[in-house]
């Protein structure tokens, strides 16, 4: 076989790692990616990264990382791999920081490290309030340089359509379009790697970029690579309402000592600050008084749920609550929280040194995602690889803050070297695969695009997606409810109907972004289905996942993996066991210690 | 009483090598509406002012929140970020033209990708030996960080570029602009980095470099992220002289 060749697709975090793992292996590397790569959703993340360094004197260690994440990801992930991740932690953040991260140092010039949800120790290393635009930036600047020395070769501005499977069930390469010229291609690789991060346009607003749809993933569905936890998804806590989009309000808001509350009188319309403590009600600290304000995500998210649609105590009546810091020192604030305060202030007006922030919880992140083996991230398709938020293997029912940054690295980490050594023991390669193979799979989409350009009936995109985005959000977030779930179905069956009528509003060949949407969309109706089907049948509560109906963890019933197939045009759900080989389940709750 | 409107006036261009047209649009008023809501009012409903039929207009964003650098463009002239551009902050009608310093690739889309080529030319990374694990890093004084820090948020927007007198748009051999030479400034800076201060200073030493700063400080003015870029390229351009002076002393 000639010089073997992998292709990354997505360049976040996840799929910068892969490529440097690669090239560094000395295989060359095709990357993918439909933005600039130093535009990548990555850069949005706030907080930190997690790292069980014990450089504050607290004996933490990745024994306790390892159990604050798997007990926080309600025991539904696979242990041993976890395990890994949390013992690989350290190492990340030092190759981190000989790459060049500007990370916050302490007065002896180390790294300094915050306390984050779901853990009583500070192990979350920060660059201000934008670490993962600096981690991103870092990887970035490692792939240029590859880059530089011809190592790795970008296409930027490309889109995955998908994979080019083999009679024999193997990929041997990709489908992708320019997006400028709209010309579809193929492109040979002996192993792929997928880092097509999160899905957040399929709930219409979130705290996701624009590129965040789950296109890709639903695309290699349905070739057949399977798809597991998808009813698993985060909603964030605190994030600032928008038309546009749901503004993230980072959890180290909090963790440098940011208060949760609402007015104790739900008809007091005084300035926030001329209440006096006595008449708020911090609600997570009174509810939770060991974890406080840094409760995991879905606690907190159900309390802020709580307050404001039960107990009616919502600000001025409405969806939001207070998350206020401006009792924190204005020093600690510049130093540490700085890029965070600022978006509060350029898109509200608002300074939240003098006036607390109004918030309300938000869809943040898929726990759920590709199906990948504990090894290695390989999916279930011979050839594709999958890492980052696009698959579902280290953060179990609930995902604790700082830990995907992490779990991005280190998954991006193993798939790369796995993708090469699969790639280098080809016996035979993407090289001999006959051409025919390549050419069926570029006219299959080609075809797909003609057709929803010769479409002409009377739907328009922005509409199905705003109704798609509106039934996830009601329906299938916070609190669900087995009857709304299939209301919620029923509509997305509706909606595939009506995607069929959708009359583009650009038929033009040239850059051509409605044409580029309607496919994505396409694709996110389906993998909607997928994750409210999910979120049907499982009759528990448990982490991010609860049913008022239901309102327990059912070990007995539901300790498995929700694994989606797609068998003759159709979705089937199977499940499998969870290692739990290294931890016991055991009740999870925030009120008091574990 | 008639519904609040915001004007738009757009400048389109269907393809690189298109003449540009202008098109105006009529939107709906809400409350905290950005560029970014009112274009993608006109992508729901694409008609014109005057009820004619037309396209969504192409451009560049993702973030929505001025962390990615996609949506740089000129507003009511100005360079800045469509995402946090507030529409009851600006003048109507309100005009959104693609960077001028850049070529088109249609609408407000444009190709940004010499900016990522200098990069290349600086050698703007950390060259690390490798990612096998070799302990920690460097410590750094909290000072030294705080600063650095603050260029490295820098998202290769392009705005320093756009307001830039010295950059013509011509492409390769034009001046690199402020951002690049900021980047060199905080490469030079981590003690790593510095090891290969040198070559980088070499690099912005050539056709394009720091010696075609003229000093218009309209870069630092435009930053979105409020980089303190002249200080970074009075730091680059001392570095320069020293690099050429002691050149010239040792031979």
């Amino acid at each position: 076989m000639k010089q073997p060749r992998i292709i990354v697709v997505g360049g976040g975090l996840a799929g910068l790692m892969a490529t440097i793992k690669v090239a560094e292996s000395g295989v060359p590397v095709d990357l993918f990616s439909i933005v600039p790569v130093k535009r990548s959703h990555s850069v949005c993340a706030q907080g930190g990264i997690n790292a069980a360094k014990n450089q504050k004197g607290e004996g933490d260690t990745t024994a306790k990382h390892f159990d604050d994440t798997i007990y926080g990801g309600d025991f539904l992930a696979n242990q041993p791999l976890v395990k890994r991740m949390c013992e690989a932690a350290p190492g990340i953040i030092d190759l981190l920081d000989r790459m060049g991260v500007m990370f916050n140092r302490t007065p002896e010039g180390l790294l300094d490290y915050r306390r984050f949800g779901g853990t009583l120790y500070h192990r979350t290393a920060f660059a201000g309030a934008t670490t993962g635009q600096q981690l991103l930036y870092a990887l970035d600047e490692q792939v240029r340089r590859h880059e530089s020395e011809g190592k790795v070769k970008k296409y930027e501005g490309f889109t995955f359509l998908s994979a080019v499977i083999d009679e024999a069930g193997v990929c041997r390469g990709i489908c992708a379009m320019d997006l400028r010229s709209m010309e579809v291609r193929t492109f040979a690789a002996d192993a792929v790697i997928f880092c097509t991060g999160g899905i957040g346009a399929i709930f219409g607003r979130s705290t996701n970029s624009v590129v965040c749809t789950g296109s890709a993933q639903s695309a290699l569905f349905q070739q057949g690579v399977d798809y597991a936890n998808g009813e698993f998804i985060q909603v964030h806590p605190t994030a600032i309402p928008g038309e546009d989009k749901l503004r993230l309000m980072s959890e180290s808001a909090r963790g440098e000592g940011g208060r949760v509350w609402v007015p104790k009188n739900p008809g007091d319309t005084r300035p926030a600050r001329s209440i006096p403590p006595s008449e708020r009600f911090y609600f997570l600290e009174e509810w939770y008084p060991k974890y406080g304000n840094l409760v995991p995500r879905d606690i907190a998210t159900r309390a802020i749920h709580r307050i404001v649609y039960q107990e009616k105590l919502g600000l001025d009546g409405r969806a939001a609550v207070y998350l206020d810091v401006t009792h924190i020192p204005r020093e600690t604030l510049d130093r540490k929280l700085e890029g965070i305060l600022e978006i509060y202030e350029k898109f509200l007006g608002v300074d939240p040194r003098e006036e607390p922030m109004k918030v309300f919880p938000a869809m943040h992140y898929t726990m759920g995602g590709i199906w990948v083996n504990g090894e290695d991230q390989a999916s279930s398709v011979p050839g594709i690889y999958a890492a980052g938020e696009c698959e579902y293997q280290y953060h179990g029912a609930n995902r604790l803050g700082a830990n995907s940054l992490v779990s991005c690295i280190f998954g991006g980490g193993l798939a790369g070297p796995a993708a090469a050594k699969y790639a280098k023991n080809l016996e035979k390669g993407a090289d001999s695969t006959d051409s025919s193979v390549f050419d069926r799979e570029r006219r299959r989409q080609e075809v797909s695009n003609q057709a929803l350009i010769a479409q002409d009936g009377n739907e328009n995109i922005m509409t199905i997606w705003r109704e798609l985005g509106e039934t996830m959000t009601e329906h299938v977030t916070v609190t669900r409810i087995n009857k709304n779930l299939e209301a919620a179905y029923d509509k997305l069956i509706e909606l595939q109907q009506r995607y069929r009528q959708v009359n583009l509003s650009d038929r033009s060949k040239w850059s051509n972004q409605t044409l580029n949407f309607a496919r994505e969309l396409g694709n996110m109706l389906l993998l909607a289905r997928v994750i409210t089907m999910g979120a049907h049948a499982r009759n528990e509560s448990r982490g991010a996942h609860y049913k008022p109906d239901f309102p327990d963890r059912d070990d007995a019933n539901w300790l498995k993996t929700t694994r989606a197939k797609w068998v003759n045009g159709d979705i089937q759900l199977t499940y499998e066991p969870v290692d739990i080989s290294m931890i016991a389940p055991r009740p999870r709750r925030y009120d008091a210690a574990k | 009483m008639a519904e609040k409107k915001v004007i738009i006036k757009v400048k389109r261009q269907v393809s690189p090598q298109g003449a540009p047209y202008w098109e105006e649009f009529a939107l709906n008023w809400r409350p905290s509406m950005n560029v970014i809501i009112c274009l993608r009012d006109i992508a729901e409903n694409p008609v014109t002012r005057d009820g004619k039929r037309t396209t969504p207009i192409s451009y560049d964003s993702n973030c929505l929140e001025e962390v990615c650098g996609s949506c740089a463009m000129l507003i009511n002239g100005k360079a800045r970020m469509a995402c946090s551009a507030l529409v009851d902050q600006l003048e109507q009608p309100i005009t959104l033209e693609p960077f001028s310093k850049f070529p088109v690739v249609r609408d407000l889309a444009v190709d940004r990708q010499f900016m990522f080529d200098s990069l290349k030319r600086v050698q703007a990374w950390i060259p690390i030996d490798g990612t096998y694990d070799l302990g920690e890093g460097p410590r750094m004084a909290a000072e030294t960080q705080e600063k650095a820090y603050k260029l490295s948020t820098c998202i290769s927007c392009g705005s320093c570029l756009e307001v830039c007198p010295q950059v013509t748009g011509k492409g390769p051999g034009d001046f690199m602009g402020a951002a690049i030479m900021s980047q060199v400034r905080l490469f030079n800076m981590h003690p790593t980095g510095a090891m290969h201060a040198r070559a980088r200073i070499e690099a912005v030493m050539q056709p394009g470099g720091i010696q075609d700063c003229a000093n218009a400080q309209n870069c630092v003015k435009a930053c979105p992220k409020e980089i303190p870029l002249t200080e970074s390229l009075a730091e680059i351009n001392r570095q320069a002289w020293k690099q050429a002076f002691l050149g010239w002393l040792i031979g």
